[in-house]
C-alpha cells in the first residue's frame, strides 16, 4: 500500500493500482475513452491526462501507477483546457452528423462531450480526412472511417483476445487508419466477424451491417409469413437495453414484444438447440463407436453452433476440419424446419415465409449468407437491434405481460438455456449422450457438469462410462475426455494440439466470444466480466427453473422425429440439418 | 547479426523466395526482427510487394495487418517499385534557402513525373530527404549512393546523362 493525495484528498492504494483505479475507488472520478477496464488500458486517447506534481507533463492516469507521496490533482485550469482541446482535435476529424448515426444516444464520444461541458462551437475546423471512406464489404460488421477516433480498443480485442489480428494501425501521422492492410476489406481476409471490435468501438466506427430495414419491410408486406426465432443468450440481456441489471431474464417479454412487432410466429431456437444435442450427441456416438471398433473416425469431435469459430477454424486450421460435427447451429436448423416441416403444416409456400433470427450474434448474418445453407434464414437481428425496433415500434417494454413461444417449435428444455454460455453446449450433450450410453441420469448434482462451468477460457474433464445398456457395451470403461473453449486464441490452444496430435480430448465446445454467446458481438454494450457473469447466472437460473432438463425428453422433439425426421442423422435430418464446411486462404486477394 | 547480401538483380524470382525464407530462418521466425526481415526484404525485391508481406507474416506466424502497419509507418519502406536511379533532393533548412525547390521543379519537367513517383521505365524516382550534412555546399542531391553538391539546374540534364553514360 500507498498513501497519496488526490485533490487534496489523502488516500492509501495498493501500488499496482493506476491513478484512474485509485481515484475511482476514492469516489473522484476521471473522464476516460479509450480506457477499458480488463481489456484496453494504453493510454491512446490522452482524455484522462492529470498533473502529477513533479512531472514535467501531464500523464495519462489510465497507465501511470500510484506511488508513496504522490500528489495528483484531476481539475486544474492547465488539465481542464488540455482534456478539452484533446477532445476538440478528435472532434475535428469526427464525422459530427450524429443524429443520423446508429450509436446516438449510446455513443461514449457524445457522452463524453456532455461530461467536460463543451460550451462553444469548435474552434478547430478539421479536415473530416476520411469520409465517407466506409467497407461495407460483408454481411456481419460495418467499419465507417469517418466515425473512428483511433482510441485502438478494436485492435486489443482483434489482437489480444481473439488472437486474429484483423485490426492494426496502419500508414502514420494524419494519414493513420485503424483496420486490416490497405487496400483490404473485411471480406478479403480471414475476419471472423464475431463482432468483439462492434462491442467494445465507443462511436458509431464498428457496428453490425443493419437488417432492421429489411425486416420492417417483410413485416409490413401482407404477403409474408414472417416467422421469428431468439437465441438463448438473447433473454439474458436484451432487458439491459431497457434500464434492467444484467442478468435478468426477459423471455416473456420478448415473447410478447415480438408478437406485437407483427411477427407470425415466434419460435425460439432453444427448441433447435434440443434438436441439435439429438444430432450432435448422435453423431458423437457414431464416432465413439468407430473408435471401438478400429474403423476411421475423427476425434476429438468439435461443436459447430458457432459461425466465427467456423469461419476461423476454416482460415486458420483448413486441414481440421473432419473434427467438425456437420451439425448447423441451431437458428439454421429452425430455419429449414420452419420452410419445410412447418410450411408444410401450414400448406404454403416456403417462398412466401421470411424467417428472421434474433442472435446475440453478428457472425451469423454471414452464417445465413453462406452457399451451403442459403434460404434457410431470411435475416439476422442482433439483440441491439431488436431492442432499437421494440424502441421504434413505441413498445413500452417494461410495462409488457410475459407471453409464451409458439409451438410446433417453441418447447424446450434447460439443456437448450444453457447454450448460450460457454460450456453449456457441453452439458447439455452429456446429459444426453450419458443416459443413452448408460441408461441412467448423469450422476452430478443438479445435472451441472462443475468442471465446465464458469468463465474461464479453457475447461475440461473426465467421465467414466462404468456401465451401459446392452447396445453401448462396447464403451464401458471408456473415460470420456472433454473440454470447452471459449474465445478464439484459447480455441487456437485446443487446436495446436489436435494438429500436433496431442489432443486428449474426445469431445470438444468451441464458442467464439469470451464467455460464449452471453457477451456475443451483438450483444449490448458494455460487456465486463461482471456483466458475463450475471447473464451467465440468469442462463442458468432459466434452465433450473424448468422441469424439463434434457434434450430427448423435450415432447415436441420426439413429436418431430415420430412425425417427420424419423430418426437422428436420417435421410431428412442429413438434408435439412446438417452442412459441410470450406477450405478458406488466409486472404483471397 | 550479419547482415545477408545478394547479387539480387540476377536473381530469378524462386530465389529471392529461398533467400527470404533463409534470411527468416536465420532470424528464427522471431517477430521481433520483422524490421530487419523487411529490410532485407525490400533490398532483395526493391520494394515490398503484398506478397512478400503475406509471406513475411505466414513465416513469423503473425497477422498480415501488422506486417502492413510496420511498412507503412517508416517512410523508409515503400509497396511500390522505385527506380534505378533513386534521386534524392536536400530539403534541409541550408539547402531550401539555396534553391533546392528550383532544383525539384526543373527534376520533374525533366524526368516528367510529381515528387515521390516513379518514372513509367523505372528508371528514375524523385524523392526528398532531409539533411545530408552538406550544408557548406548546398544545395546537395545524392542519386543512389552517389551526392552531388552545389547543384545547378541547367547541370541537371548533364547529370542525368552522365549517369547513363556511366553505365554503358
Amino acid at each position: 500500500m500507498v498513501s497519496l493525495k488526490i485533490n487534496n484528498k489523502t488516500i492509501q492504494a495498493d501500488e499496482n493500482t493506476t491513478i484512474m483505479e485509485a481515484a475511482k475507488a476514492n469516489g473522484i472520478l476521471i473522464p476516460s475513452l479509450c480506457y477499458l477496464e480488463g481489456v484496453h488500458q494504453v493510454g491512446s486517447c490522452r482524455i484522462c491526462v492529470v498533473e502529477v506534481e513533479g512531472s514535467r507533463n501531464l500523464q495519462a492516469s489510465c497507465i501511470t501507477k500510484v506511488s508513496e507521496g504522490m500528489t495528483v490533482k484531476t481539475n486544474t485550469k492547465e488539465v481542464r483546457k488540455v482534456r478539452k482541446v484533446v477532445y476538440e482535435l478528435m472532434m475535428s476529424d469526427h464525422d459530427d452528423n450524429c443524429l443520423v448515426c446508429s450509436r446516438s444516444g449510446g455513443c461514449e464520444f457524445q457522452e463524453l462531450g456532455e461530461w467536460i461541458q463543451l460550451q462553444e462551437e469548435n474552434p478547430y475546423q478539421g479536415a473530416h480526412s476520411k469520409l465517407g471512406v466506409k467497407d461495407i464489404s460483408n454481411p456481419s460488421i460495418e467499419r465507417d472511417l469517418s466515425k473512428c477516433i483511433l482510441c485502438r480498443r478494436c485492435i486489443t480485442v482483434c489482437n489480444e483476445i481473439q488472437g486474429i489480428g484483423i485490426m492494426e494501425n496502419q500508414n502514420r501521422g494524419f494519414d493513420s487508419f485503424v483496420g486490416p492492410t490497405e487496400g483490404f476489406e473485411l471480406m478479403d481476409i480471414n475476419c471472423t466477424f464475431c463482432g468483439q471490435c462492434t462491442t467494445v468501438c465507443p462511436v458509431g466506427a464498428l457496428k453490425e451491417r443493419d437488417a432492421t430495414v429489411n425486416v420492417w419491410e417483410a413485416l409490413l408486406d401482407k404477403n409474408k409469413r414472417v416467422v421469428v426465432q431468439t437465441a438463448p443468450a438473447v433473454r439474458a440481456a436484451l432487458g439491459e437495453e431497457f434500464g434492467y441489471e444484467p442478468g435478468t431474464l426477459v423471455t416473456g417479454k420478448m415473447a410478447a414484444a415480438l408478437r406485437e412487432l407483427g411477427f407470425d410466429d415466434v419460435f425460439d431456437t432453444n427448441f433447435a438447440a434440443d434438436l441439435t444435442i439429438l444430432e450432435e450427441g448422435t453423431e458423437l456416438l457414431m464416432r465413439l463407436k468407430a473408435l471401438i471398433s478400429g474403423d476411421e473416425t475423427s476425434l476429438p469431435m468439435i461443436t459447430s453452433c458457432s459461425p466465427g469459430w467456423i469461419k476461423y477454424v476454416e482460415h486458420k486450421f483448413p486441414d481440421q476440419l473432419d473434427h467438425l460435427s456437420s451439425c448447423k447451429s441451431p437458428h439454421m436448423m429452425l430455419g429449414a424446419l420452419a420452410k419445410s416441416y412447418y410450411a408444410d403444416q401450414l400448406d404454403m409456400d416456403a417462398k412466401d415465409m421470411f424467417v428472421v433470427s434474433v442472435m446475440p450474434c453478428t457472425a451469423k448474418k454471414y452464417e445465413i449468407t453462406r452457399e451451403e445453407m442459403l434460404g434457410d434464414v431470411d435475416a439476422v437481428l442482433t439483440t441491439r437491434e431488436l431492442a432499437k425496433m421494440i424502441k421504434d415500434a413505441g413498445i413500452d417494454f417494461v410495462h409488457l405481460e410475459d407471453e409464451r413461444f409458439d409451438n410446433p417449435m417453441g418447447l424446450s428444455s434447460g439443456a437448450a438455456d444453457i447454450f448460450g454460455a460457454t460450456g453449456g453446449v457441453m452439458e447439455a450433450a452429456l446429459r444426453t449422450v450419458y443416459e443413452i450410453i448408460t441408461g441412467t441420469e448423469m450422476p452430478y448434482e443438479n445435472l451441472h457438469v462443475q468442471s465446465i462451468m464458469g468463465l474461464e477460457g479453457i475447461k475440461e474433464g473426465s467421465l467414466l462410462i462404468d456401465k451401459t445398456t446392452p447396445e453401448w457395451s462396447g464403451l464401458e470403461g471408456v473415460t470420456v475426455r472433454y473440454a470447452a473453449a471459449s474465445g478464439l486464441s484459447n480455441a487456437k490452444i485446443l487446436l495446436d494440439q489436435i494438429r500436433q496430435g496431442t489432443s486428449p480430448y474426445h469431445f470438444i465446445e468451441i464458442m467464439a466470444c469470451p464467455g460464449g454467446c452471453i457477451s456475443g458481438g451483438g450483444q449490448p454494450r458494455l460487456t465486463t466480466q461482471a456483466i458475463r457473469e450475471k447473464r451467465m447466472e440468469a442462463i442458468y437460473r432459466e434452465d433450473e427453473g424448468k422441469t424439463l432438463r434434457k434434450s430427448h425428453e423435450n415432447e415436441a422433439i420426439i413429436h418431430l422425429y415420430e412425425t417427420y425426421l424419423k430418426a437422428p442423422l436420417g435421410h431428412k435430418s442429413h438434408e435439412l440439418l446438417h452442412t459441410h464446411y470450406v477450405k478458406r486462404n488466409m486472404y483471397s486477394k | 547479426m550479419m547482415e545477408k547480401t545478394c547479387n539480387c538483380e540476377a536473381m530469378t524470382e524462386q530465389e529471392k523466395l529461398k533467400f527470404i525464407q533463409d534470411v527468416i530462418e536465420d532470424y528464427d521466425h522471431d517477430p521481433s526482427s520483422l524490421i530487419q526481415i523487411l529490410h532485407v526484404a525490400q533490398n532483395v525485391y526493391g520494394f515490398l510487394p503484398i506478397e512478400v508481406q503475406e509471406l513475411i507474416a505466414d513465416q513469423l506466424d503473425i497477422p498480415l495487418s501488422r506486417v502492413s502497419g510496420v511498412v507503412s509507418f517508416y517512410s523508409l519502406f515503400t509497396t511500390v517499385p522505385k527506380g534505378k536511379y533513386v534521386i534524392k533532393i536536400c530539403l534541409g533548412t541550408a539547402c531550401y534557402v539555396r534553391g533546392s525547390k528550383r532544383v525539384i521543379e526543373r527534376l520533374e519537367k525533366i524526368l516528367k513525373i510529381k515528387l515521390g513517383e516513379t518514372t513509367e521505365d523505372l528508371k528514375y524516382s524523385l524523392e526528398i530527404t532531409r539533411c545530408m550534412g552538406a550544408c557548406g555546399l548546398a544545395p546537395a542531391m545524392s542519386i543512389n549512393e552517389e551526392l552531388y553538391m552545389q547543384v545547378n539546374p541547367d547541370k541537371l540534364l548533364g547529370i542525368l546523362e552522365n549517369l547513363e553514360g556511366g553505365e554503358a
